[in-house]
């Protein structure tokens, strides 16, 4: 056989079973954790499980932190919910940071306006309804522009988060209290007046209750309804969209609407729900990472819960055993990199396989 | 005779499909090698693989008597094997001479040497390459052209081109198959692949024919003929005759006046373009390929902007006369005009390719449902339906049409458009990658759809098939409507001749009688 022969080529998959897709996908997890421990040991000299379980405890140690945990995963996969259908149609919305904070500006406006002029439930609706409106409109505007004079979404949806994180840093000094602080401080915190309120016997039950509902439209919207279909149809081409006989730029203002109001109400459950106070870090940056969550699912809603669930976890490990074993962040931060490099590198191997130069071949 | 290229024993499958199996195939020095087959037979696929395109899973290549292992196109011009594609692979903004030396690592960079290889080159071919020229301002057949010489340029041996005459015009193809005389005097090997027999008949010296992945035979093109050809690519007896029948009661469906458009450049590529269509005739759109048609049919279907001045009147079988220019896509079809559009386009503009036969269906008439949610089960119905009448190959009607073979990705359009019971249906390339056998299904139907009053509207590349299957047809010539032909009296000659050169306004025949 010729010596040239190369020892492995790579071929692409056309299709697999979705349970070989998740084995493949196990699989990766596996080989991370057994790299990261390596790593672990070379860097720290620390024992793996050690800090594995470690990581655990800080996301799930007690009944406090595990609820912690649960907030923040309802946080992210709300603001993914919102950016699933604007990604969907090809719309490249990179502005959930602005529309997560403007949605909780208005909600924090309710609450500090509002709060004592009627009762908590109809508060909390005149909150969400804000927050709806103010997404919708910061998804509204680079959404216009797009549909009439074809303005590039990414730099536009990226400059609508500067403009409200300034308008955020306006309203935080407007509302400043106590006076000198520089901080809104906790909002309405003797009377409560537009928190969640405890159903339950737990203080988070309703963003849970908000999101699985939000969840469960949008994987309805997405598959069953016909803007749903418009959405896809978008997405793959527009010329395709304009054949059908649809007008494209209803259906881009349209989505752009729901996916910033979306993101607006991540920004109330934000305030109202968890933080009950409003800074110019309350998105912090999960506008992006939720980015992560949405593409990685595909936009399958359900399949979002599963991997805001471990972006969650591995932040909340990360700073668990940054704390445990006085490492800095940025070690904790190598095992994160690692974690995510191979569940990304793992969609290669669903997508391709490697056929490696078989040696019985020679004759 | 000598060999130039054996191949042993090729096998390669994309997943569950055998591309190829276990294919044998000997390409001689100084010969012109026909690879016929029809679409998906693996022709490309072979030839991909002779080119380092893709590597096969099993098998044997031989060059010059030696085992070679070609694992990338830069490896086959080692071995001087290069392949011309369907697709070609040129710089836009680059000139003929920098497309021709990008690449070649190995060579001094030096522009006015290898001009001078260049011209050396088409001096002796008989290419006519101007090598400052940039690749933006070339035609269609210049482009091909100069594909050619960079494969020469990098001492291809063996040529292989990919169905190198379906962009060319009739007289184009002649100039394209004398340099391909001069090359195979020059000792040259060159495999064409092809599925239009009237041109392997005519170039090649042998014949070599896929079905269905396997290796069928090979003959010498002097002892066979197209009938037997056709057999043996298709595995069976096919008859090669169109129906067709003269229209009776044409109806004025409809009326196309003054139609001038410019694309979104601002070129005009449509100028005052006028012609009727009628119900129950067959109109066809003959031209070189990008000389308006496109933008002539989604003028109809309200896809493109027309200038001021043009008129479209649709005549709607009740008597009411409406007036086409300035409405959306949607409200022709809302106002009961049915212009069923196959687009030249088919994954890119007719369907959705992430999604299945059964949502595809639907694209157009997903609306009608009341409420905000689709209503799958009409649509699910008439994929099952035709993919059952017009033999669509899919794993299930769920499967993205991505997946499916061009073929039978041209089938679901098709059907979903003859569905639409239109009262005119526009076609453009219909059979554009479909097998003999299905072309003339396809054939069949629009003649079929004719014969029921439809207008029906076909842009064709093949001059033969327009020929057969039209009543009338309109030539194009950058843009402008050069003449309106009987179809049943002109010839192949003629109407190649008038897409090349404007010969002043032709008038419509039918116009002229009534």
């Amino acid at each position: 056989m010729n010596e040239h022969k190369p020892l492995v080529h790579i071929v692409k998959r056309t299709d697999i079973r979705w349970w070989k897709a998740w084995i493949i996908r196990l699989l990766s997890v596996a080989a991370a954790l057994i790299v990261c421990a390596a790593v672990i040991y070379a860097i720290v000299k620390l024992n793996p499980l050690k800090v594995y379980g470690s990581m655990w405890n800080g996301a799930f140690g007690t009944k406090r932190r595990s609820w912690v945990t649960v907030r923040d995963t309802m946080m992210l996969l709300c603001i993914g919910i919102g950016l699933a259908p604007a990604f969907k149609m090809r719309f490249w919305n990179i502005g959930a940071e602005g529309q997560i904070l403007i949605g909780g500006v208005a909600t924090a406006a309710c609450m500090i306006f509002l709060g004592k002029l009627m009762p908590t439930w109809l508060l909390l609706i005149v909150m969400f309804a804000a927050s709806i409106a103010a997404g919708a409109i910061w998804g509204l505007i680079p959404a216009l522009f797009k549909a009439r004079w074809n303005t590039n979404e990414t730099l536009f949806t990226l400059m609508m988060n500067y403009v409200a994180i300034q308008l955020t840093s306006f309203f935080v000094s407007l509302w400043e209290h106590p006076a000198g602080s520089n901080s809104v401080g906790i909002i309405n915190q003797s009377g409560k007046e537009g928190w969640f309120p405890a159903l339950l016997g737990n203080q988070y039950t309703l963003n849970v209750i908000i999101v699985t509902i939000l969840t469960l439209g949008m994987f309805i919207y997405l598959r069953y309804s016909k803007h749903g279909y418009e959405i896809t149809i978008v997405g793959e081409s527009e010329r395709t969209a304009r054949y059908a006989g649809i007008s494209v730029k209803r259906v881009i203002i349209r989505t752009m609407c729901l996916s910033g109001a979306i993101c607006g109400v991540s920004g109330f459950i934000a305030v109202s729900g968890a933080s009950h106070t409003i800074s110019t870090a309350t998105a912090g940056g999960r506008g992006f990472t939720a980015i992560i969550v949405a593409w990685l699912a595909k936009f399958n809603a359900f399949v979002m819960i599963l991997i805001s669930l471990l972006l969650v976890f591995l932040e909340a490990g990360a700073g668990q055993i940054a704390s445990d074993y006085n490492l800095n962040e940025y070690a904790s931060k190598i095992i994160i990199g690692i974690i995510l490099f191979f569940i990304l590198g793992s969609e290669f191997f669903i997508n391709y396989r490697l056929v490696f130069r078989r040696k019985e071949s020679t004759r | 005779m000598e060999y130039a290229v054996q191949m042993k024993n090729i096998s390669k499958s994309f997943g569950s499909i055998n591309a190829n199996s276990n294919v044998n195939i000997d390409i001689y020095k100084g010969e012109i090698l026909a690879l016929l087959g029809e679409n998906g037979s693996g022709k490309t696929t072979l030839m991909n693989i002779l080119s380092g395109i893709y590597y096969p899973d099993s098998g044997q290549i031989f060059v010059s008597g030696k085992e070679v292992s070609i694992s990338s196109p830069k490896e086959a011009f080692n071995h001087h094997i290069g392949m011309i594609h369907q697709h070609f692979k040129l710089v836009d903004v680059f000139s003929a001479v920098e497309n021709t030396v990008l690449g070649i690592e190995d060579e001094k960079f030096d522009l006015k040497a290898a001009t001078k290889r260049i011209e050396d080159i088409c001096g002796r071919y008989g290419f006519e390459v101007n090598p400052q020229q940039k690749v933006y301002d070339m035609s269609v057949s210049q482009k091909q052209t100069l594909e050619i010489v960079k494969a020469l340029y990098r001492g291809a041996d063996v040529l292989i081109l990919d169905e190198p005459t379906a962009v060319l015009t009739p007289q184009e193809t002649q100039r394209l198959f004398n340099v391909i005389r001069s090359m195979k005097a020059d000792g040259k090997s060159i495999v064409i692949i092809t599925h239009k027999l009237n041109e392997v008949m005519e170039i090649s010296d042998r014949v070599a024919v896929l079905r269905k992945g396997h290796y069928i035979g090979e003959v010498e093109t002097k002892d066979t003929d197209p009938q037997k050809l056709t057999d043996m690519m298709v595995g069976r007896a096919v008859s090669l005759n169109i129906r067709r029948t003269d229209p009776v009661n044409p109806v004025k469906r409809l009326e196309v006046n003054n139609l001038s458009v410019r694309n979104s450049e601002g070129v005009q590529v449509l100028k005052n373009i006028s012609f009727t269509a009628y119900g129950g005739e067959i109109l066809g759109i003959a031209g070189i390929s990008g000389c308006g048609q496109k933008e002539l049919l989604e003028s109809i279907a309200g896809l493109q902007k027309a200038e001021s001045g043009s008129s479209i009147k649709y005549y709607a079988p009740d008597g009411s006369v409406n007036e086409m220019i300035g409405l959306k896509p949607a409200e022709i079809m809302d106002m009961g005009v049915h212009l069923s559009f196959v687009p030249e386009d088919r994954l890119g503009m007719g369907l959705v390719g992430s999604m299945g036969m059964s949502d595809n269906m639907m694209l157009k008439s997903y609306r009608n449902s009341p409420g905000p949610f689709t209503d799958r089960s009409p649509s699910k119905k008439l994929a099952e339906t035709v993919k059952e009448e017009l033999e669509v190959m899919t794993p299930s009607i769920n499967t993205p049409v991505r997946k499916l073979s061009g073929g039978n990705v041209q089938k679901v359009l098709v059907g979903r458009e003859i569905s639409a019971v239109p009262t005119v249906l526009m076609t453009a390339y219909a059979v554009r990658g479909l097998d003999i056998n299905t072309s003339y299904t396809i054939y069949n139907l629009l003649a079929e759809q004719k014969e029921q009053g439809v207008a029906v509207i076909y842009v064709g590349e093949d001059l033969d098939v327009l020929i057969e299957l039209c009543d009338r047809i309109i030539v194009l010539c950058g843009g402008e409507l050069n003449d309106v032909v009987d179809a049943r009296t002109v010839s192949k000659e003629e109407i190649g001749y008038k897409m090349t050169y404007l010969t002043g306004r032709g008038s419509d025949p039918r116009e002229d009688k009534q």
